[in-house]
């Protein structure tokens, strides 16, 4: 079945069997790996991207369904290598540790600010409620998304990097 | 996992839909935002040869008024439904219920005419719409047929929905100002309930009390004969014939369905 959508900002158009998953497609069709398989129903959010600009789990999103519409993935953030203020701040924060929830947190908080831009902690919490982190490492990770909607609000501290804590790039500059 | 092989077909308006669910018998299931239907699916729970998609269908997508209905289009999304000012000022339990259901993930996928479709006796938006007094109209190509909640979950995930209808819109009483309370007992994140309970206007719906979502019959007759929430909480699982699961076994549920009737009905949210 021909389905075509744009992922990241470029059209896509392939030829995908119906059953064949929007994360699949992503990380096996396109090489784009960010979003990760985790529990593969609907539970963990490892596979969260971005359909339309608002946060769903690709794992429970057939391809043919995705046509004629706008995906983003981490991979998209990122635009010519300048990290995403989300992604700046989970770095900043230190937002990770294994790293495998990275994906679905980072564009679950960056669909939540979209529609939240100044959110309370609680409201962060209630908005990562789709996303498990099984390292448990939930206070950096809310940390990091208070800190990304800080850096939006005024970008001057968004372009000179995370407030709390320098990264080795910034510091070494 | 993979779902088994299935064809695919697009809807272009609800008409469209009911003819292609004509022709393709009676393993065709309609597909909408996917979030039961897909999971039960790459489980083999489901295995339907054809899906009809009515996702796109915008026709199906609306909240009005009608009269002293508020009227809800089947493939709204549960984050429209929940973030509706018409359904928080009009019906204000269905705009809380719709905010349970599942992650925001969920919630932008999910509709709230598949999760009625869906009937699982655990879930939010049966319960609601049971409490609510609420009804669907469901779609066949002799017309439109309105069921009440009541009539319309018939079973453990089994509702009146006859082959070749299909859910088109939800329709619940406007009660703006209404006192109404919501208890959802979950052990973990973003569970289903292990009791539910829903309390508007003299009503109370308990989930997961028995194949479908059940009214609190003797609570709700003794709220009417003047009874206080206390009182009429005790009789809350008068009646009910619940499951045993690794969760609760019939005497928990019962007792959690008593307390948290009482907070319902002292218009507790949680």
């Amino acid at each position: 079945m021909k389905v075509r959508l744009t992922v990241n900002g470029q059209d896509r158009s392939d030829d995908v069997e119906p059953r064949l998953l929007l994360v699949h497609y992503l990380r096996q069709h396109l090489g784009l790996r960010a979003a990760n398989v985790g529990c593969d129903t609907t539970s963990c959010g490892a596979c969260t991207v971005l359909l339309n600009g608002k946060s769903v789990k690709s794992c429970t999103v057939l391809t043919v369904q995705a046509t004629g519409q706008d995906v983003t993935t981490a991979e998209g953030l990122a635009a010519e290598g300048d990290l995403h203020p989300v992604q700046r701040a989970f770095r900043a924060e230190h937002g990770l540790q294994c790293g495998f929830c990275t994906p679905g947190m980072v564009m679950a908080a960056t669909g939540l600010l979209a529609e939240n831009p100044h959110p309370t902690e609680k409201e962060v919490r209630a908005g990562l409620e789709g996303n498990f982190c099984r390292c448990t490492g939930y206070h950096n990770i809310v940390r990091a998304v208070l800190t990304a909607a800080d850096a939006m609000a005024s970008p001057s501290r968004a372009d000179s990097g995370s407030p709390a804590i320098p990264t080795s790039t910034e510091s070494a500059q | 996992m993979i779902p088994a092989p299935f064809e695919y077909a697009v809807a272009e308006s609800a008409e469209h839909a009911l003819e292609l669910l004509a022709e393709s018998g009676d393993d065709a299931k309609l597909l909408a935002g996917g979030h039961s239907l897909l999971p039960m699916m790459k489980l083999r729970l489901a295995v339907p040869s054809v899906l009809i998609d009515i996702g796109p269908l915008t026709e199906l997508a609306y909240i009005r008024t009608d009269g002293d209905d508020l009227v809800i289009g089947a493939t709204t999304r549960h984050a429209d439904v929940a973030g509706s000012e018409r359904v928080r000022s009009e019906a204000p339990l269905l705009a809380y219920s719709a905010a349970q259901v599942g992650d925001p993930q969920i919630r932008h996928r999910g509709t709230i005419g598949g999760s009625l479709a869906h009937a699982d006796p655990a879930a939010d938006l049966p319960m609601a719409l049971t409490a609510l007094g609420g009804s669907v109209e469901l779609m066949s190509p002799s017309g439109i047929r309105t069921v009440s909640a009541d009539d319309f979950f018939a079973g453990y995930f089994e509702t009146s929905l006859e082959p070749g209808e299909l859910l088109s819109a939800v329709r619940v009483p406007r009660q703006p100002g209404a006192d109404w309370g919501y208890q959802k007992f979950v052990r973990r994140a973003n569970d289903w309930a292990i009791v539910g309970v829903a309390a508007v206007s003299g009503r109370v719906a308990l989930a997961n009390m028995g194949p479908t979502p059940v009214r609190a019959w003797a609570a709700e007759q003794a709220l009417a004969d003047g009874a206080g929430p206390a009182e009429a909480a005790e009789l809350a699982a008068d009646g009910t014939e619940p499951g045993e699961d690794i969760h609760a076994d019939r005497a928990f549920r019962q007792h959690l369905a008593r307390v948290l009737t009482r907070r319902a009905l002292e218009h507790q949210r949680g």
